[in-house]
């Protein structure tokens, strides 16, 4: 690994040697990666740290006395404590591990919606969610008769504090779940107010850290939050891995998601008692070689930074907001005060799947679509949009790849 | 270093085969892009991975497609491809345009149709400028969205069903 101990300056050059994929080429063309709020690019040191741990000390974990399973327990476990520094938890068992932010808040939707919450009550979410954080509190609603409401989005896609504010006065929402960083928009929420006038209110609060965890340090004891859930895989780490942080009397108070193995502490035909938090929700044979890349991810994220990670995001999106402000017919979607690295746009003379296509024919990749985010889309009276999102691989110069591209696409559709 | 500076500038030729100056023409100006007032069938596409959109109506005149019209909320393919399927349609026969979807089909998935009936010769060279998209899996269904929403209604579905 190339990164020293906590620059407050990250050497982008130095880290992008650190991604192999990066010196791909793409129909000829250098690899111009700018998805990476889809899914980020992979470091050396996590490749390496799954294909180590399969080569050399590979068992299933939790359940054998041997030495494999003891080595391959311990290198799960120890990401358990990783994250659980990464977010300043105030206990290890109150990281869960789950596949995806999509299972964490269904888990939540499932346990803590129908095992706490009560009939009547609401969940309160806002108008720039992930489907992920639409759909599980629908099906919710549907089966268990918890209402859903909606905080709207502002003009400039930010969270409208008043009717935010509004929609929790009647005292009936038991749980807010909002994102911490629009997908879409970029919008970065005001975490530490929504949480207390949340609980001002009497309501609990889960944030959806999908993308802010990639771009913020997240103290979850500063912010005073409930839940927070993210993914392995926007964190430079792998599939499959994701984390819901949960507040240890809160997790204790849930029913489990799903039965199986490891989640019990004795079972009859009769009946079963669980386990302990977190194993209670951890059914199953996990997935153990992601948690071990996990490690590897956050280890590497804490050697350069938030503090240089956060700085190079903010340059890189300034620079990229000024850029894209010269090509003409060109719309960027929120214009949020505070925002990280994910900027969604529209061109006039061409739909964004032609934007996306022309932009690969120059080796430049770029997301596409409604980002699994329709409502928002609707909002903004839209179907689509183009998106660029950064990483700390991401360079000026590929930005300026990105707005000459949109220059000679906009030419085409002439 | 400026990447843009290395771009050479017949950078887009490749894209020519997909992005031909008929499909450019009949995506920015569709000429069958409208609903029918009167019409016999209509039935709605929708890729709910990229939210494509597309409502198509056919009005029949006797066993046979009289008009097609269409609205579409999608990329430059799909547009084209539903004009292209709505001028091609024209006075066939409800078998000869299910053999045309098809032959379509083939065409958009491999570029090429060696099956294809010698009478349907001549509209599959009206449709020949769609044979690019089979290079980009991605964009297939933006092609063949609009004659799933065709077939669905001549079948009497509201809704088709995606690939």
């Amino acid at each position: 690994m190339n990164v020293m101990t906590k620059p407050t300056k990250l050497d982008v050059e130095l880290i992008r040697q650190d991604f192999p994929i990066l010196t791909q080429r793409i129909r000829g063309k250098k690899l111009v990666f700018l998805d990476s709020a889809a899914s980020a690019q992979k470091p050396r040191v996590v490749i390496d740290a799954m294909v180590n741990a399969m080569e050399t000390q590979y068992a299933n974990i939790h359940r054998g006395l041997h030495w494999m399973s003891e080595r391959t327990t311990e290198a799960y476990e120890a990401t358990r404590d990783a994250v659980a520094e990464l977010m300043n938890a105030n206990d290890r068992s109150e990281v869960v591990f789950v596949r995806n932010s999509t299972e964490a808040i269904n888990l939540l939707a499932h346990s803590y919606g129908r095992g706490v919450l009560k009939r009547g009550q609401a969940v309160l979410i806002s108008g720039m969610e992930h489907h992920s954080n639409i759909v599980p509190w629908q099906l919710l609603r549907d089966a268990h008769g918890i209402e859903l409401r909606v905080a709207p989005v502002t003009d400039s896609g930010e969270l409208d504090m008043a009717a935010f504010e509004a929609r929790l006065s009647d005292g009936k929402v038991g749980l807010v779940a909002i994102t911490h960083m629009s997908n879409v928009l970029g919008s970065i929420t005001p975490a530490e107010r929504i949480v207390s006038i949340a609980h001002a209110h009497g309501a609990k609060v889960m944030f959806d850290g999908s993308q802010a965890i990639v771009h913020r340090k997240v103290d979850v004891r500063a912010l005073n939050c409930d839940f927070y859930v993210w993914t392995g895989h926007k964190l430079y780490g792998p599939t499959g891995i994701g984390v819901l942080w949960g507040r240890r009397d809160l997790l204790d108070r849930m029913p489990p998601f799903l039965g199986g193995g490891d989640m019990i502490s004795s079972v009859t035909y009769e009946q079963s008692t669980w386990a302990a938090v977190p194993h209670k929700f951890e059914a199953g044979t996990p997935a153990i070689l992601e948690g071990i890349g996990l490690k590897a991810a956050i280890d590497y994220v804490q050697a350069i930074g938030y503090d240089a990670m956060a700085a190079h995001e903010a340059a890189l999106t300034e620079h990229a907001l000024s850029r894209l402000a010269v090509v003409d017919g060109l719309t960027v979607l929120g214009q949020a005060q505070e925002r990280g690295g994910v900027i969604s746009f529209t061109l006039d003379k061409a739909h964004a799947h032609d934007v996306a296509t022309l932009l690969d024919r120059q080796g430049i990749a770029v997301r596409a679509g409604h980002h699994c985010a329709e409502p928002l889309m609707r909002r903004f009276n839209l179907d689509s949009t183009a998106r660029a999102s950064f990483g700390v691989y991401t360079t000026h110069e590929e930005i300026d790849a990105l707005v000459d591209g949109l220059i000679r696409v906009r030419e085409f559709f002439q | 270093m400026t990447q843009a500076a290395v771009i050479p500038a017949d950078d887009f030729d490749g894209l020519r085969d997909l992005y031909q100056e008929v499909i450019l023409d009949h995506g920015r100006r569709p000429r069958h892009g409208q609903r029918l007032e009167v019409f016999d069938a209509t039935a709605k596409g929708d890729n709910p991975m990229c939210g494509d959109r597309v409502q198509v109506w056919v009005k029949l005149d006797a066993d046979t497609i009289g008009r097609v019209g269409f609205e579409a909320r999608g990329c430059a393919i799909s547009v084209a491809s539903a004009d292209l399927m709505a001028e091609t349609v024209q006075h066939r026969s409800k078998a000869d345009t299910r053999a045309l979807f098809e032959a379509f089909r083939q065409l958009a998935r491999s570029g090429t149709c060696p099956a294809c009936a010698a009478e349907l010769a001549e509209p599959m060279e009206r449709l020949a400028p769609l044979a690019g998209v089979h290079e980009y899996p991605s964009r297939v269904k933006c092609a063949t969205l609009p004659w799933h929403a065709l077939i669905a209604a001549l079948d009497g579905s509201k809704e088709a069903s995606s690939e």
